[in-house]
C-alpha cells in the first residue's frame, strides 16, 4: 500500500472539492524526508485509468506503485498522481515457459505467494516485496542476483504502455524500441505502464541454502566477493561505522537454491508502532548493533536452510520499519562504482562515512554485473554500496561528499533511493539522459507527466 | 479460463453480482482461494476478462464473465436461468452492485435520484426475484448482499442512498423467510466504509476496513448462518449510540 496521508486542510478544502476520482492528499517517499501534497486518483480498472489521464486545472501528472523509492522519485508536488495499486491482476501465466502477464499494481508479494508453490520465482527482485512490478520497470529494479541475473528489465519481453495523449502502446526490443529503452528505468516519465509481460525463473524448491560468514575487511570482502562469482545469490553486510583497520568489516551471504523445500512459512509481521524517539538511534546503539550482527556471523562460516521469502526479503518481516528513523525520516544512498577506479572509491566512501559518525545501520555491499538496458538504468559492472543516512543536520554535506566521490570514479547514484543528487551529477552520470529526453519530446510534447525528481534533476 | 460455462466440478459456484466494485473482487477472491468457482456479472466485459484469468490463475478455480445490467430489470430472468446453466455447482449469490452520488446531486437532479433508487434497489429486487427459483431448487446456498450502514438512520449527509440500504435490508428479510424452506441462508451485510473507488474521494472516513479484511470477514460471517451483520463488528456499538440519539438532538448533528 502507498504510505498515503490524509490531508488535513481537505475538510476545508471540500467546497472546492475536485470532480470525483480524485482527492488531495500528500504522498511520501519511503524514507519519509520527502513529502508530496497533490491530487491523487485510484483507478480499479482501465476505463477509471483512461479518464484519470485529464486531471483537472491542467496539472501535470505522474504514476505511483508500492511508495516504496526512497525519495521524491514518485512524488509530484502541486501536480497529480496515479495510484497504480488497485490494477493488481495477473492476466495469463504459461507453466511451460514461465511467461507471465500482469498489472502494474501486482507487487513480488503475490508472485512469491502465488508462484512459488508451482516452482517458480521472480527472475530478480528488490530487496521489498511490497514494490509493485510497475515501479519494478519504472525504476529497473536489481536484487542480490544481479552479478548473474542482471536487472529487471532484462526479463522484460514487452510492456503496454499508456501515453499521455490517451494513445496505448505495445512496445519491446522489435516495436517502439526507443520507447521500451526509456520506459525501462524511465521513471514513470514515459507514461504509464497497463501490463507487463517477463519470464519467471524454475527453482526447486521453496528454499535456498545461504551460507554467511564473516569478513574482517574491505579487502577480503572484495576477495570474498570475486571467489563467489559463480554464486547464485550473493550480498555483503558492512558495518558501516566501523574505520581504522576494521574498515568494510562485515557478514557475506551467499546462497542456492535448494533441492528440498521448507513447510510453507507462517505470515507473521510485526508493524514499527511509531516514529522512533530521536534520542533511539545514536553513535552508541546503533555502533552496539552493527558490531553484534558481526559477531553473531561466525568465522569459518554457517549454512541454513531459509525460505525465499526471508532471504529475499528481511525487512518486511517489520511494517513500518521506515519509522526507525523518527518523525525527520533518513536519506538512502546507493552508488555503484566500476570495478578498477572503483576500489579505491568503495574505501573512500566507507571512510567519509565511519568519519562521519552518523548512526549509519549496516550498508549492503553488492557486486553488479551487466549495464541494464533502460536508458536511464543503474547497472554497471562494479561495486554498489547502499545505506542510510538519518535526515540530520550534516546529512546534505555528507550526501554531497559522496556523490563526489562516486562522480569521480565514474560511479553513479540510484534514482529509485535518491532524493539529494544535484542535476549536474545526475547529467555526468547518466550520459543517455539526452535521447531520454529527446523520446519524451516526441511522445509527451506538453510536458504532461513530471515528478519531484524530473525538476530537480532538470528532466521536465 | 473459456467463457462457455464452469462444467466438470461440484464445487460451489459464487456468483458475482457487480463483480467490477472492489468489493466484489476481493469477495471473489476470497470465495476462489476456499476453492469455489466464480461467475462475474457486470457491465465492463473487458474488466471482467481480465478478473477471470487472475482468479483462475491465483486459485486454480474456473472464473469466467456474465453479462449483466442491474438497471435492464427485464433482462434479469433470462440471466437468472443463464447463470443456473453455466454454475457446475450449488449457486450461491453476492450482490455487491450499487452507486452512490452527492446527496445535492440526488436532491437537485430527480433523474439521478430515480437512478440510484433503480440501481440500488429495484435491480436487486428484480434479479433476486429472478435467483429465488433457482436456489429453490437447488434446496442450498447463501446469499449475501451489501446493506449499509448508512441504512440504519437516515442522515443528512447520504439519506437518499441509506433509504435504498433500508429498503434493500427489509426485502432481504422476507427473502430470507420465504427461502428458508429450502434450506437457503439470505445474509445481509451492514457494511462500514470500505476503502474503495467509491469512497476514494471523499474525506476520510472512520473505521475504514480494507477491501481483504472486509472480504474475510463477509466470508466468515457467511459460514455462520443467515441474517443481518456489521462488518468490521466496531459498526455495531458506534450505529446502536446513533440510532438512540434524540432526534431533535440529530438534526442539529451534522453527520
Amino acid at each position: 500500500m502507498p504510505d498515503t496521508i490524509t490531508d488535513p486542510r481537505t475538510a476545508q478544502a471540500a467546497a472546492a472539492r475536485p470532480a470525483a476520482g480524485w482527492k488531495e492528499t500528500a504522498l511520501q517517499g519511503w524514507g519519509r524526508s520527502s513529502s508530496a501534497p497533490c491530487l491523487a486518483a485510484r483507478p480499479e480498472r482501465m476505463r477509471e485509468l483512461l479518464a484519470a489521464l485529464q486531471p483537472p486545472e491542467g496539472r501535470t501528472l505522474l504514476p505511483h506503485g508500492g511508495g516504496r523509492s526512497y525519495g521524491d522519485q514518485a512524488l509530484n508536488s502541486g501536480g497529480a498522481a496515479i495510484l497504480t495499486t488497485r490494477l493488481d491482476r495477473i492476466l495469463a501465466f504459461d507453466e511451460g515457459s514461465g511467461l507471465v502477464v500482469a498489472e502494474p499494481g501486482v507487487t513480488f508479494a503475490d508472485l512469491l505467494e502465488v508462484f512459488l508453490p508451482r516452482g517458480w520465482l521472480a527472475p530478480t527482485s528488490p530487496g521489498t516485496a511490497f514494490a509493485t512490478l510497475g515501479g519494478a520497470v519504472a525504476n529497473d529494479v536489481h536484487g542480490k542476483n544481479h552479478h548473474r541475473a542482471g536487472s529487471f528489465g532484462d526479463h522484460v519481453l514487452w510492456l503496454d504502455l499508456l501515453l499521455p495523449d490517451g494513445r496505448l502502446l505495445r512496445i519491446s526490443d522489435e516495436e517502439e524500441a526507443a520507447l521500451f529503452r526509456a520506459t525501462i528505468g524511465g521513471m514513470g516519465l514515459t507514461g504509464i505502464v497497463t501490463a507487463i509481460c517477463f519470464r519467471m525463473q524454475r527453482v526447486p524448491s521453496n528454499a535456498l541454502r545461504v551460507h554467511s560468514r564473516r569478513v574482517p575487511d574491505l579487502e577480503a570482502f572484495l576477495a570474498g566477493f570475486a571467489e563467489a562469482a559463480e554464486a547464485t545469490w550473493s550480498v555483503g553486510w558492512i558495518d558501516a561505522l566501523a574505520g581504522g583497520r576494521a574498515l568494510g568489516r562485515g557478514v557475506l551471504e551467499t546462497a542456492e537454491p535448494s533441492e528440498s523445500g521448507l513447510p510453507p512459512p507462517k505470515l507473521k509481521s510485526r508493524t514499527f508502532p511509531m516514529d522512533a524517539p530521536p534520542w533511539l538511534l545514536n553513535r552508541l546503539t546503533v555502533r552496539g548493533f552493527n558490531a553484534l550482527y558481526w559477531r553473531r556471523a561466525p568465522v569459518a562460516g554457517r549454512e541454513q536452510t531459509t525460505h525465499y521469502g526471508k532471504f529475499l526479503y528481511p525487512l518486511d518481516a517489520i511494517l513500518h520499519w521506515n519509522r526507525m528513523y523518527g518523525r525527520r525520516g533518513f536519506h538512502q544512498f546507493q552508488c555503484v562504482l566500476p570495478f578498477g577506479p572503483g576500489e579505491a572509491a568503495l574505501r573512500q566512501l566507507l571512510e567519509t562515512i565511519s568519519a562521519a559518525g552518523e548512526a549509519s545501520f549496516l550498508a549492503v555491499l553488492k557486486v553488479m554485473g551487466r549495464p541494464g538496458r533502460g536508458l536511464l538504468s543503474f547497472a554497471l559492472p562494479g561495486y554498489s554500496l547502499a545505506l542510510d543516512i538519518p535526515a540530520r543536520p550534516g546529512a546534505a554535506e555528507l550526501l554531497a561528499a559522496l556523490e563526489r566521490i562516486t562522480r569521480d570514479a565514474g560511479g553513479r547514484i540510484y534514482l529509485a533511493k535518491d532524493s539529494m543528487l544535484s542535476a549536474e551529477g545526475f547529467w555526468s552520470m547518466y550520459p543517455e539522459a539526452r535521447r531520454f529526453m529527446e523520446i519524451r519530446a516526441e511522445i509527451d510534447p506538453e510536458g504532461r507527466l513530471s515528478s519531484d525528481m524530473a525538476r530537480r534533476l532538470h528532466l521536465a | 479460463m473459456s467463457d462457455s460455462g464452469m462444467s466438470a466440478t461440484t464445487n460451489p459456484t459464487w456468483l458475482m453480482l457487480g463483480a467490477s466494485s472492489a468489493v466484489a473482487r476481493a469477495f471473489a477472491r476470497e470465495a476462489a482461494s476456499h476453492g469455489a468457482g466464480i461467475l462475474l456479472a457486470g457491465r465492463d466485459m473487458d474488466d471482467l476478462e481480465r478478473q477471470a484469468a487472475d482468479l483462475a490463475i491465483r486459485h486454480g478455480v474456473p472464473a469466467a464473465p456474465v453479462p449483466f445490467d442491474a438497471r435492464d430489470l427485464g433482462s434479469h430472468r433470462a440471466f437468472a436461468e443463464d447463470c443456473a446453466a453455466r454454475a457446475g455447482g450449488p449457486l450461491n449469490v453476492f450482490l455487491a452492485f450499487g452507486v452512490m452520488p452527492d446527496q445535492a446531486e440526488a436532491d437537485a437532479d430527480p433523474d439521478a435520484a430515480a437512478a440510484m433508487v433503480e440501481a440500488n434497489f429495484t435491480g436487486a429486487v428484480t434479479v433476486l426475484a429472478a435467483l429465488a427459483p433457482v436456489l429453490e431448487a437447488q434446496g442450498q446456498g447463501t446469499v449475501v448482499a451489501l446493506g449499509s450502514v448508512a441504512g440504519d438512520r437516515g442522515r443528512k449527509r447520504n439519506y437518499t442512498y441509506g433509504a435504498t440500504k433500508a429498503a434493500l435490508l427489509t426485502y432481504l428479510q422476507g427473502y430470507a423467510a420465504r427461502l428458508s424452506g429450502a434450506g437457503v441462508k439470505v445474509l445481509c451485510i451492514k457494511a462500514g466504509p470500505v476503502d474503495t473507488g467509491m469512497t476514494w474521494p471523499l474525506p476520510k472516513l472512520p473505521f475504514m476496513a480494507s477491501p481483504p479484511a472486509f472480504a474475510r470477514a463477509a466470508w466468515a460471517r457467511a459460514a455462520k448462518g443467515g441474517g443481518d451483520a456489521y462488518i468490521p463488528g466496531i459498526w455495531w456499538p458506534v450505529m446502536t449510540i446513533i440510532r438512540h440519539i434524540p432526534t431533535r438532538v440529530f438534526n442539529r448533528l451534522n453527520i
